[in-house]
């Protein structure tokens, strides 16, 4: 088979796959070598469906062994099969990256034979990619769940980052839809790189030659809407992956049915894209923003309004915190203004030991007034001619997609703030939105 | 601040000579109506004066700045210059002025009307710079990488520097047609020159294959169910199609068939 025909049944297999990025791993060119990586990460391309090409993200192979329901690539599935061999891999992979076209390779893989046979053949492009071609620049590689412990450390040992996909958002799930993995399967590898990481780093103050183990991190994935969890469930499976396993990135994926089977959604089923990307923003809020899990949902109140951002959602159940004297409150309670952005609000903190800040000036810092000025005070006032009156915040805070989801109905429904409108959560968990 | 004058300062347009017409403006008390520089051949409705570069004047200005105002003035007035603002000469001379009299905390008044304009104007600059690392394509001909570009601000000495230490032991060339400069690159050496045309060769067939091999990972990675046009607009604007592979199609169709298994290299 041509590499060219190859590379399309690869990189098909991989699309799903939804990271693609190159972060958290600063390391210079050399003199004889190729490449270099930058912890920011480069994005070197965007696919028609607006998502980041960073990495050749290609699967080796998909000749599953593995029957897993949801997958495209099982093995009962009536699919074309093909497989790279280590050297066309690594050589297509290097000429991309001469080009520019990529910022390194991100190296997945059906399970072939068994994990540890598909781990072996992953190591052996690494390893050419590293040792013959002297490739500096980024490689994300996938851990087998099931293979031998010794295989997945070597893996660590060539890659900047791991990642183990936990597939779906509990174990019940798991048994449904993937009875050849298990929640142990996937906690093992997962554990055994947390635990990689942790002693590579005391080995690395002892001894300055000690190879580096995974230096971006460990990510994980999985699939939303293919299972009833709720976005609470969701939200505390990420934040305890965050602490417990130190996590550097939880990816979702909107379910997108590939294939039909009992246990899964009709294949006509639309992805819900606007959960996954509401589950992201709340992520944002995790991550860079010091929330809690508890802050954004509980059990009361188990899934994300679709109609609202969940920052935003947050402050309109919380205004006894609010206004905020922009002069004066610290950074994490300007982080939670709706319309402040981690930039923004450095900046303010910047800027206001200049001088004091009025409105004007939080324009000129890329602060959206047009949601901040519900919440805000500069030196004791409100903004002048501010309405607060429902009508007019739901025009501020609401995005043009969610008035029009909203359509003519009374105004009153701004209740839907505290209290979701049900039918609107049915569709979108059922993806009709 | 001085006031101002209704003088147009004329300068070579390098950034000694706008620092010579930071020195003059300093010396004369007074604040120019506009600085332009040869290229900005407009109708010029102000008396002009010419202002000759004088080295040791621009580094006077220059070692000023770092040791009063500190690095990042340095920085802000550095990007300003290589960005796309017709009036970066004029803000930067501005600026000057009014840090100098306001002292080193100058640069952190954000949103003011004489600083604000620097930040984003170095924004603007730092941006194309990092869209240019990602976003330009190679093609190789005959063992060198050669690139054209076409950036709105001046990024190829700030570009130079991330290609030269990802690819050190590789020959490449970048033209940047917007501005008519090229940088040559070879085991560790690098060559700025003024360019006045530069077209690129015939791909041969190598080059070909890898084209066609690129843009079929480009049409295979996106997902048909979640196509978003918008989305990737906002993360790519089409300003940067022209010059990347993925969306050179017309020439590539015959490629394509061509298109077989890579070529042996070793």
């Amino acid at each position: 088979m041509e590499v060219i025909e190859k590379l399309k049944i690869l990189a098909g297999a991989a699309k799903y796959d939804v990271a693609c990025t190159s972060s958290g791993v600063d390391r210079d060119g050399e003199k004889g070598s190729i490449g270099n990586a930058r912890s920011f990460g480069l994005c070197h391309s965007f696919a028609a469906d607006g998502r980041c090409i960073s990495l050749l993200k290609v699967l080796l192979s998909n000749a599953c062994a593995y029957d897993c329901s949801y997958c495209v690539n099982r093995r009962t599935n009536d699919t074309p099969r093909a497989t790279f061999t280590p050297r066309e891999l690594a050589e297509l992979m290097i000429q991309f990256y001469r080009r520019n076209y990529i910022e390194g390779l991100f190296l997945s893989s059906a399970v072939v034979r068994n994990p540890d046979y598909t781990c072996e053949q992953m190591l052996l492009v690494l390893k050419l990619v590293r040792e013959e071609y002297r490739f500096r620049g980024y490689i994300h590689v996938k851990a087998i769940p099931g293979a031998d412990s010794r295989l997945i450390e070597a893996l660590g040992l060539y890659a900047d980052r791991m990642s183990v996909n936990l597939e779906l958002p509990s174990s019940g799930s798991l048994q449904l839809l993937a009875p050849d993995k298990s929640k142990e399967s996937i906690l093992g590898p997962m554990k055994q790189i947390r635990n990689g990481i942790s002693e590579n780093r005391t080995d690395l103050v002892k001894y300055k030659k000690t190879p580096q183990f995974v230096p971006a991190g460990q990510s994980t994935q999985m699939i939303i809407g293919a299972t009833p969890e709720t976005d609470y469930q969701i939200l505390n499976l990420s934040a305890s992956l965050y602490k417990k396993y130190g996590l550097k990135r939880v990816f979702f994926s909107a379910y997108m049915p590939v294939v039909a089977g009992g246990n899964l959604p009709a294949l006509d089923s639309k992805p819900p894209l606007l959960r996954e990307h509401r589950l992201y923003q709340a992520d944002w809020l995790l991550r860079f923003y010091q929330f809690d899990a508890a802050e954004i949902l509980d059990e009361r109140q188990p899934n994300l309004n679709p109609l609202i951002d969940p920052k935003c959602n947050w402050a309109l159940n919380h205004m006894d915190s609010f206004p905020v004297e922009i002069n004066r409150a610290d950074y994490e309670m300007l982080l939670r203004v709706p319309g402040i952005g981690v930039l923004s609000a450095q900046r303010i903190v910047r800027a206001r030991r200049v001088s004091p800040l009025g409105f004007d000036d939080l324009k000129k810092l890329g602060v959206v007034l047009k949601r901040a000025r519900f919440f805000i005070l500069c030196r004791g006032k409100a903004q002048e001619g501010l309405e607060t009156n429902q009508a007019a915040m739901m025009r501020g805070l609401l995005s043009k997609r969610s008035l029009n989801m909203i359509g003519d109905g009374p105004m009153d429904q701004l209740s839907l703030f505290n209290d979701p409108v049900e039918e609107d959560f049915v569709k979108c968990l059922t993806g009709q939105i | 601040m001085p006031n101002g004058t209704d003088i147009a300062y004329l300068y070579d347009g390098s950034v000694e000579g706008l620092m010579t017409c930071v020195f003059e403006s300093f010396e004369k008390k007074e604040i120019p109506a506009a600085i332009l520089s040869p290229d900005q051949d407009q109708f010029v409705l102000y008396d002009t004066r010419e202002i000759m570069t004088d080295t040791e004047k621009a580094r006077r200005v220059f070692a000023g700045t770092q040791k009063r105002l500190g690095d990042e003035a340095a920085y802000l007035i550095r990007m300003t210059f290589l960005s796309d603002r017709e009036d970066r000469a004029l803000i930067i001379l501005r600026f000057l002025h009014y840090a100098f009299a306001e002292g080193p905390r100058a640069v952190s008044r954000l949103s003011h009307p004489l600083v604000g304009p620097l930040h984003q104007a170095a924004k603007t600059t730092s941006n194309e710079e990092h869209a240019f690392n990602e976003f330009l394509r190679f093609s190789e001909f005959n063992g060198v990488l050669v690139s054209v570009i076409e950036p709105k601000c001046f990024i190829l000495p700030l570009i130079a520097d991330h290609f030269a230490d990802r690819f050190p032991s590789e020959r490449f060339f970048i033209y940047d047609r917007t501005h008519r400069y090229a940088l040559l690159y070879d085991d560790g050496r690098r060559e700025f020159t003024w360019l006045d045309e530069f077209e690129m060769p015939e791909a041969d067939e190598t080059e070909q294959r890898f084209r066609a091999l690129w843009q079929s990972f480009y049409d295979t990675i996106a997902i048909e169910g979640r196509n978003n046009p918008r989305c990737r607009m906002t993360h790519m604007p089409k300003r940067f199609w022209p010059n990347m592979t993925e969306f050179q199609r017309e020439k590539a169709l015959s490629e394509k068939k061509q298109a077989a298994s890579l070529p042996d290299v070793h």
